[in-house]
C-alpha cells in the first residue's frame, strides 16, 4: 500500500471514528438532564483525534527510519557479502538498487545493483506490511480506546480544547524555530568557515577572488571589503539618491497637496513599484537600464564605463525601494499634530515653508526610520544585482564602474560547480551571517527609532 | 513708561512685495516638484510595463513558412490502424517523418533548406496527420514554424543571412504568423522556437500548494494564540520578535536556510517543489501571522464578550465566532503573501531549482523549476530568440500577481465587516 492511500486510510478511519462517537453522544441528551459539559461533536472529534494522532506519529518517524532499515535488511542478505567497502561506490550501487528496485530506473550501471533489486523490493514490501498493520493498529486501538471512554460524564470538550491549545502554541512555536533554524545553520556553516580562513582576514581582507583560492593561504583571496563597500555604494548610496528624493517628494504631495481622488488613485499605483517582482527589476535593469547607463558614461566622457555598472542596478533597485520610503514617510507626516500645522499656517506661513521647516522636522525620526528599513532592504535585495551587477570584487567609487554584491556573491558562490563543504561554499555563509547580522541590526535600530518617536505624540 | 512706536506693515512696499512673489514661486517650485515625484514613479512604473509588453508581445507569436509537402510520393510505412491507437506518435517518427520533412524542406528553399524549419517542425506535420490521416495519400502544403533565428529576423531586426532569407520568403508570400500555443502548453527547451511556460508554470503551482498548506494553518493558529490566547510574559515576547524579524529578513537567507537544513541535514531531494514549497512556507507565514494578527484585532471585543456570556468556552468564541469574522481580512493578507511567494526568485536559486528541465513536473518530488526562475534561465541564455519569450514569461507572470491581487482587492471590498 502506498504511503499516501495509507495515510487516507487512517484518516478514513478517523472520519467514521468521528460519526460513531458523534452519533453514540447524541444518544446521551435526554429531557431529564439539563447540563452537559460537552456537545455530540467534541465526542466525535475526542475520537478522530485518538485515532489519527498516534497512526501519524508513527507514520512520520517511520518514514525517516524505514530506509535505513531496509538497506539494512538488504545488507545482511548473501548477495550483498560483494559489496565493497565503505565508501562512495557503495552508496552509489545501493541507490541505484533501490531507484531499479522502485522502478525509478531502468539502466544500471552496475552489475551488483541489479543483484541487489530484488533483495531490495523484497525488503521494502515486508516493511510496507509492517508499517501498515502497526498504523492500522495504532488507529483502531487509540480509537477504540477513545470510544470506550464515550460516556455522558467524561470532560470530552476540555480535553479536545487542551489538544486545540497545544496545537496553537505549537503553530506559534514555528517562528521561534524558524529563528533558531537560520541563526543555528548560518553560524554552523560559518564556523566551519572560520576555521579555514580567520575572521579577520575574511572581514577587514580587501581582495576577493573566490574563482582562483590558493588552499594553503584561502583567506588571501576571501577578504570581503570590496563586497561591503559594493553592497553599501549600490543599496545605500545610489539606491537611496534616488529612492528618497521621489519616495519623500511622493508623500509629501500625496499628504499635503493632493487631491482626496488622486490620493486614492496614486498610491495604489505607487504602491504597485513594490509588487512587481525582483526578477522582472532585474530584468529591466540588464537589458535596458544598463545598456543606456554605459551609453550615458561614454557620452560624458568616462573611457571604462562598463555595461554592468553599479548605477544601472542602483538606480533600477532605488525605483523598487519607493514605495517603501513613501508609504513609511507617509506614516510619520500623518502622525504630525495638526495643530502645529495649523499654528505654522496662521503665522503666515506658505504651505510649502510650513512642511520644510515644521512637518518634516517634527516627522524626522519616522523618515529616518523608514530610510533605514528601506535600506535593510535593498542591501539584502538579491536578483536586481545577480542579474544587472558584475561578479568582479573592486573597491571603487565611480558609479559607471562595475561593482558587486554581497547578495550577488552568495548565489555566484552557490550556484558553481563546488561541492557542499569547500571554502567556497562555506564563504556563501559567512557573508549569509554578516548580512543577517547587519538587516537585523538596521531593522531593530529603526523600529526603535520609530517606536520613541510615536511615543512621543501620543 | 512709554513703548517704541511701531509702525504698521506697509503690504504695499515694493520689498515686500518682491518678497512674496519669491515666496509664492518657491511654493509654485515645491508643490510642483512633489507633483514631478508622483507622475516620474508612476511613469517608472507604466515605462516598465510598456517596455515588457512591447517586447514580450511577439513571444505568443510564431513566424510560419508554408511547406509544400508530398507525403503520397514519400510512401511512409505506417497503416492507418496505427494511426488510430494511442501509438500513433511513435509510429510516425518511427517511419521516418522527420527526414521526410527535412526532403521537403530542402527541394522546396534549397540545399540549406531543413535549417529555416524549426527543430520542432516535423511535430506540427505529425499532429496534422494524425487529425487527418488521408494527408498520407495526398500533395499537401502545411504551415510550419520557422528557425529562432529567421523568427527573429521576420519580427525584429536579425542577422544579415537571416534578414536575407525573410526577404526572399516573404518574395514568395510563404510567411505567415499565428499564435504560438506551444509557448502556454511546453516545458524548457534548447530551441527557442519550442520553449515553453508550462512546466515553470506547473513548478510553480506545486510549489505554491505545497506552500499554502503549511503557512496557511500555521500562520492562522499562531496569529490567533498570540492574539487570544498568550499570556503577556518573556515568551510570548520572543515569539513576536522573532515574528517581527523573520518578516524582514532577506529572502535569499531563507534559501540558505533551505539548503543547510531542507537539503544538507534533511536530505530532501534537490530542485523539487516540496523543498522549494517549504522555504517559501517559512518566508510567508510571518507575512500572514501580521495580517491575520491585525484582522483578528479588527473584530471587536462585544463579539467575544457576547459569546462568552452565553456560555461559549474560549476555543468556541475564537473558532467560532473570531476566525469566521476576520477570516476575509486574513484571507486578503494570504493573498497578498502568496503573490510575494510566486514572484519570489533568490531562494529558489539556492536550492537548485535552476536546473534545465525539459519536462513538467509531476509530483512534489520531482525536479521543477518555477516560472521567475525560469525567467531568470531565459533571461541569461545568448540565443536571441529568448529575449521576447523572457518578455512573454514576464507577462504570465505579472498576469497572475495583478489576478491575485485583484483578488485581494474584492475580497477586502466584498467581504469585510467594519464596526
Amino acid at each position: 500500500m502506498s504511503a499516501l492511500a495509507l495515510v487516507l486510510v487512517v484518516f478514513g478511519l478517523a472520519l467514521i471514528g468521528w460519526l460513531v462517537a458523534r452519533m453514540r453522544a447524541a444518544t446521551f441528551r435526554k429531557p431529564g438532564v439539563a447540563r452537559f459539559t460537552a456537545l455530540p461533536v467534541h465526542y466525535g472529534y475526542f475520537v478522530a483525534i485518538c485515532a489519527l494522532v498516534p497512526a501519524l506519529l508513527f507514520l512520520a518517524v517511520w518514514s525517516l527510519t524505514s530506509p535505513a532499515l531496509v538497506t539494512d535488511a538488504v545488507i545482511a542478505t548473501p548477495a550483498a557479502a560483494a559489496l565493497p567497502p565503505a565508501g562512495f561506490e557503495r552508496a552509489s550501487i545501493l541507490s541505484e538498487a533501490r531507484a531499479l528496485a522502485a522502478g525509478r530506473s531502468h539502466g544500471a550501471f552496475h552489475d551488483l545493483s541489479v543483484r541487489l533489486a530484488p533483495a531490495y523490493a523484497a525488503a521494502q514490501i515486508r516493511y510496507d506490511w509492517i508499517a501498515t498493520a502497526v498504523a492500522l493498529l495504532l488507529a483502531f486501538a487509540g480509537g477504540g480506546f477513545a470510544f470506550t471512554r464515550v460516556r455522558p460524564d467524561f470532560g470530552a470538550r476540555t480535553q479536545v480544547e487542551r489538544i486545540v491549545m497545544l496545537l496553537l502554541l505549537a503553530a506559534s512555536l514555528i517562528a521561534i524555530l524558524t529563528t533558531i533554524g537560520i541563526v543555528a545553520s548560518l553560524l554552523y556553516e560559518s564556523a566551519r568557515f572560520f576555521r579555514i580562513v580567520p575572521i579577520g582576514e575574511f572581514l577587514f581582507g580587501t581582495h576577493w577572488s573566490p574563482q582562483v583560492i590558493d588552499a594553503r593561504d584561502p583567506g588571501a583571496s576571501l577578504g570581503a571589503v570590496p563586497l561591503f563597500w559594493g553592497t553599501f555604494f549600490i543599496g545605500a548610496v545610489i539606491a537611496m539618491a534616488v529612492a528618497i528624493p521621489f519616495g519623500l517628494m511622493s508623500a509629501i504631495y500625496l499628504t499635503q497637496y493632493a487631491h482626496a481622488t488622486t490620493r486614492r488613485w496614486m498610491k495604489p499605483v505607487l504602491e504597485m513599484l513594490a509588487g512587481v517582482p525582483t526578477v522582472v527589476y532585474g530584468y529591466f535593469a540588464a537589458l535596458t537600464v544598463a545598456p543606456a547607463v554605459r551609453e550615458l558614461g561614454l557620452a560624458v566622457g568616462i573611457a571604462n564605463a562598463s555595461s554592468e555598472s553599479a548605477l544601472a542596478a542602483g538606480a533600477v533597485m532605488g525605483i523598487m525601494i519607493i514605495p517603501f520610503v513613501s508609504s513609511m514617510a507617509d506614516d510619520s507626516i500623518a502622525a504630525v499634530p495638526a495643530s502645529m500645522r495649523d499654528g505654522s499656517l496662521a503665522m503666515g506661513a506658505t504651505q510649502s515653508e510650513t512642511i520644510r521647516k515644521v512637518i518634516l522636522p517634527a516627522a524626522l525620526p519616522g523618515v529616518v526610520g523608514g530610510i533605514l528599513l528601506a535600506v535593510s532592504r535593498a542591501i539584502g535585495e538579491t536578483m536586481i544585482v545577480v542579474m544587472a551587477a558584475s561578479g568582479v570584487a573592486t573597491l571603487t567609487a565611480n558609479p559607471f564602474a562595475s561593482t558587486t554584491t554581497v547578495t550577488k556573491q552568495i548565489v555566484d558562490l552557490l550556484t558553481g560547480e563546488a561541492e557542499f563543504d569547500s571554502a567556497k561554499t562555506l564563504a556563501a555563509f559567512a557573508l549569509g551571517l554578516t548580512l543577517f547580522v547587519i538587516t537585523l541590526a538596521l531593522n531593530v535600530v529603526a523600529l526603535s527609532v520609530v517606536k520613541r518617536y510615536r511615543e512621543a505624540y501620543d | 513708561m512709554t513703548e517704541p512706536s511701531r509702525l504698521p506693515t506697509d503690504w504695499k512696499a515694493a520689498a515686500v512685495q518682491r518678497r512674496t512673489r519669491r515666496r509664492y514661486a518657491a511654493e509654485r517650485r515645491f508643490r510642483l516638484l512633489g507633483l514631478a515625484a508622483v507622475w516620474l514613479s508612476a511613469g517608472f512604473l507604466m515605462f516598465l510595463l510598456a517596455s515588457m509588453l512591447w517586447q514580450g508581445a511577439s513571444g505568443f507569436r510564431q513566424t510560419r513558412v508554408a511547406l509544400p509537402i508530398d507525403l503520397a510520393a514519400a510512401r511512409l510505412a505506417v497503416t492507418p490502424a496505427q494511426l488510430s491507437g494511442r501509438g500513433a506518435d511513435l509510429a510516425l517518427a518511427g517511419a521516418g517523418l522527420e527526414g521526410t520533412v527535412d526532403a521537403a524542406a530542402t527541394r522546396a528553399f534549397g540545399a540549406q533548406g531543413a535549417d529555416l524549419l524549426s527543430d520542432g517542425a516535423w511535430l506540427v506535420v505529425r499532429d496534422a496527420i494524425e487529425r487527418n490521416p488521408a494527408l498520407l495519400q495526398s500533395r499537401t502544403t502545411i504551415d510550419v514554424p520557422v528557425d529562432s533565428a529567421i523568427d527573429v529576423a521576420a519580427k525584429h531586426d536579425g542577422t544579415p543571412a537571416a534578414e536575407a532569407i525573410v526577404a526572399r520568403l516573404t518574395a514568395r508570400g510563404a510567411l505567415s504568423t499565428g499564435w504560438n500555443l506551444g509557448f502556454l502548453a511546453a516545458a524548457d527547451s534548447t530551441d527557442p522556437t519550442r520553449v515553453g511556460i508550462w512546466g515553470a508554470l506547473k513548478g510553480s503551482l506545486l510549489t505554491m500548494l505545497v506552500t499554502i498548506a503549511l503557512a496557511f494553518p500555521i500562520g492562522v493558529l499562531a496569529a490567533l494564540y498570540l492574539e487570544e490566547y498568550a499570556p503577556r510574559n518573556r515568551w510570548t515576547d520572543v515569539i513576536e520578535v522573532s515574528i517581527n524579524n523573520l518578516a524582514a529578513v532577506p529572502s535569499i537567507i531563507f534559501g540558505l536556510l533551505g539548503l543547510a537544513v531542507f537539503l544538507g541535514t534533511l536530505h530532501l531531494p534537490r530542485s523539487a517543489p516540496l523543498v522549494g514549497g517549504l522555504t517559501l512556507a517559512l518566508m510567508t507565514m510571518p507575512v500572514i501571522v501580521i495580517a491575520g494578527r491585525n484582522a483578528i484585532k479588527a473584530v471587536p471585543p462585544s463579539i467575544r464578550d457576547a459569546a462568552l456570556a452565553v456560555g461559549a468556552s474560549p476555543v468556541q468564541v475564537v473558532f467560532d465566532h473570531v476566525l469566521p469574522l476576520a477570516l476575509p481580512g486574513i484571507l486578503t493578507g494570504t493573498i497578498i503573501g502568496m503573490a510575494r511567494a510566486l514572484g519570489e526568485t533568490a531562494p529558489l536559486l539556492m536550492i537548485g531549482m535552476r536546473a534545465f528541465i525539459a519536462a513538467p513536473p509531476s509530483r512534489l518530488v520531482d525536479p521543477a523549476t518555477v516560472l521567475p526562475v525560469q525567467i531568470f534561465l531565459w533571461s541569461d541564455d545568448i540565443d536571441r530568440g529568448f529575449v521576447e519569450k523572457t518578455s512573454a514569461a514576464i507577462i504570465v507572470l505579472l498576469v497572475f500577481l495583478l489576478a491575485m491581487n485583484g483578488l485581494a482587492i474584492y475580497l477586502r471590498n466584498r467581504f469585510e465587516t467594519r464596526w
